[in-house]
């Protein structure tokens, strides 16, 4: 079981979550963040100040799935955010101590299987 | 005495007060169509969204002063003003022949109408437009349309002279704008993500409050249209209230039967359409008149926005529907119902004269489609000096960073100071 993380373009997340629908990838969450990856600094000037902005909006889709999954969820994640410029992103998989299904209290690798229905 | 010529030449007090109101009145329109627009709009293209309107300001009054004004109102030859008036030559404390108030007041008033006009187009390419070519744009246009289209309906040209009646500008302003934006999103081309990403309006208030903003606006602009405090404005400027109101009725009535649900983005667009459904028939048509006018005109409006986003045509915020359809259902319904009773010049076919009907088509055919072909020809000559559009990737990232350098929701965070001493104006690499 892993939490895979990805960061992404915020006008590549509907590419990815479009990918990770067609890759039966169905529980994740998304959030807005703001990064730095190495892309290009941008400066901005509000009247008299003038700033050199380091941070790009960026979403980052937190995923849980069992050990089968996580390749799916890689290339699924890969296959929608790439441009090939620099600022793509990054996917992190860290290992996954728990997981509870709130609603039933399935545990682990139960929690993290998406509901047949 | 009583020599009309005299009586012509005599300034009003009250009737140049209310003009100098109304005409700040309908400049606020602008920003206010700017608020209106950067609603609808995501937030990365908030600021240069508006800031199409905030330039159509700074341009087109200086092309208004300097040839449009001339063009469009000196001298009453069919198909174009003189250049008598070129750089406000002439322009002074003296009226305005046929008004009663100086002959500046009411250039600038007109110029009020110029601006907003250039800014509404603006709606057909936001997003993706680059900033530069929409400052040249809107340079020539305010020029080859506007003031053309201004000279035959409002200063004596060959719409006017073959009996055409427009208030407050349903040919020069509403035609001219829906269909050059409907010319504008086909030569400019949809933005990368339409028809594949929703793409929504990141903030209704401002919406809302842009619409509001407008409607308190157009009370200035059609009210002013008289140039006087007399009987047409008064008409003109209860009408106003009237059939906007009779829209947004219509509106919650068609989106509660489409969608079970009234919807705010629809009556912000609804009150928008009330106005200027009544913008060409202000004087013209009964107060009751125009309470049908609100109503049956939202119809055409409400089915070309339900259908619009359906086509493959982007024109990102529905100008042709909300100023080009409403402009043209005006015009056509002055030739219907005008009361010769109400506005002591023509009635219309309901009131036995269906050759006023006659003269309105003239228009509603005519003006648009000048409108379009003139600004088609137009933008495909400016893209072949320069590029109409930003690059996809700048797209991505959002107009307002890449022509602006701003963000219009800026958090400062990640933001380092510069000095200016560093000098750094030019965007750094830094090292992965």
């Amino acid at each position: 079981m892993k939490l895979v993380i990805g960061i992404v373009r915020p006008e590549k997340a509907n590419d990815v979550l479009e990918a990770l629908y067609r890759a039966e990838v169905r529980g994740l969450s998304l959030s807005r963040v703001r990064g730095h990856g190495g892309e290009l600094d941008r400066v901005e000037t509000y009247r008299g100040t003038t700033v050199q902005v380091g941070m790009a909006d960026k979403v980052r889709f937190e995923i849980a799935v069992s050990d089968p999954f996580v390749q799916t969820t890689i290339d699924a994640l890969c296959a929608g955010a790439r441009t090939g410029e620099v600022g793509d992103g990054k996917i992190f998989v860290v290992p996954l101590e728990r997981a509870v299904r709130i609603r039933t209290g399935e545990a682990d690798i139960e929690a993290v299987t998406p509901v047949a229905d | 005495m009583d020599l009309p010529i005299l009586a012509a030449a005599k300034v009003d007090t009250g009737d140049t007060a209310w003009m100098l109101v109304a005409t700040g009145l309908v400049l606020m329109m602008t920003p206010a169509l700017g608020l209106f627009y950067a609603g609808l709009v995501r937030s990365k293209n908030t600021l240069n969204t508006f800031m199409m309107c905030v330039a159509a300001i700074a341009i087109a009054t200086v092309t208004w002063a300097l040839v449009g004004y001339s063009l469009a109102f000196d001298g009453t030859a069919s198909l174009l003003g003189g250049l008598n008036n070129v750089a406000l030559h002439d322009v002074g404390f003296t009226p305005r022949e046929g008004t009663t108030i100086p002959q500046l007041v009411f250039f600038a008033f007109q110029a009020t109408f110029c601006i907003i006009t250039v800014a509404l187009i603006s709606g057909a390419v936001v997003e993706r437009m680059r900033f530069g070519a929409f400052l040249v744009f809107a340079a020539i246009w305010s020029i080859a349309v506007y003031a053309v289209l201004a000279h035959w309906s409002f200063g004596g040209g060959w719409l006017t002279q073959q009996g055409t009646l427009d208030f407050a500008g349903g040919v020069p302003v509403e035609m001219a704008s829906g269909f050059s934006a409907l010319a504008a999103a086909l030569v400019v081309g949809a933005r990368n993500d339409y028809g594949r990403l929703a793409l929504l309006p990141h903030n209704a208030v401002y919406v809302l409050l842009g619409a509001g903003l407008l409607w308190f606006g157009w009370f200035g602009f059609n009210g002013g249209s008289g140039f006087s405090t007399g009987n047409g404005s008064v008409l003109a400027f209860t009408n106003t209230l009237l059939t906007p109101a009779c829209s947004l009725v219509m509106w919650f009535f068609l989106d509660l039967v489409r969608g079970r649900k009234v919807t705010a983005i629809g009556a912000a667009t609804a009150i928008i359409v009330g106005c200027v459904l009544i913008t060409p028939a202000g004087a013209f048509i009964s107060p009751a008149w125009a309470m049908v006018l609100g109503a049956a005109g939202a119809l055409p409006c409400y089915a070309v926005i339900v259908w619009r986003p359906r086509t493959r045509v982007d024109e990102t915020l529905d100008v042709l529907a909300a100023h080009g359809i409403a402009g043209f259902t005006g015009i056509l319904f002055i030739g219907l119902f005008a009361q010769f009773a109400w506005n002591g010049l023509a009635d219309g076919l309901a009131y036995g004269n269906a050759e006023q009907l006659l003269d309105q088509a003239v228009a509603a055919a005519v003006a648009p489609a000048y409108a379009f072909v003139v600004t088609f020809v137009l933008l495909r000559v400016i893209s072949a000096l320069m590029p109409l559009r930003s690059t996809d990737r700048e797209e991505a990232l959002g107009m307002d960073v890449i022509h602006h350098g701003e963000e219009a929701y800026a958090t400062g965070e990640g933001a380092v100071l510069v000095t200016p001493e560093a000098g750094m104006d030019e965007p750094v690499l830094v090292e992965p």
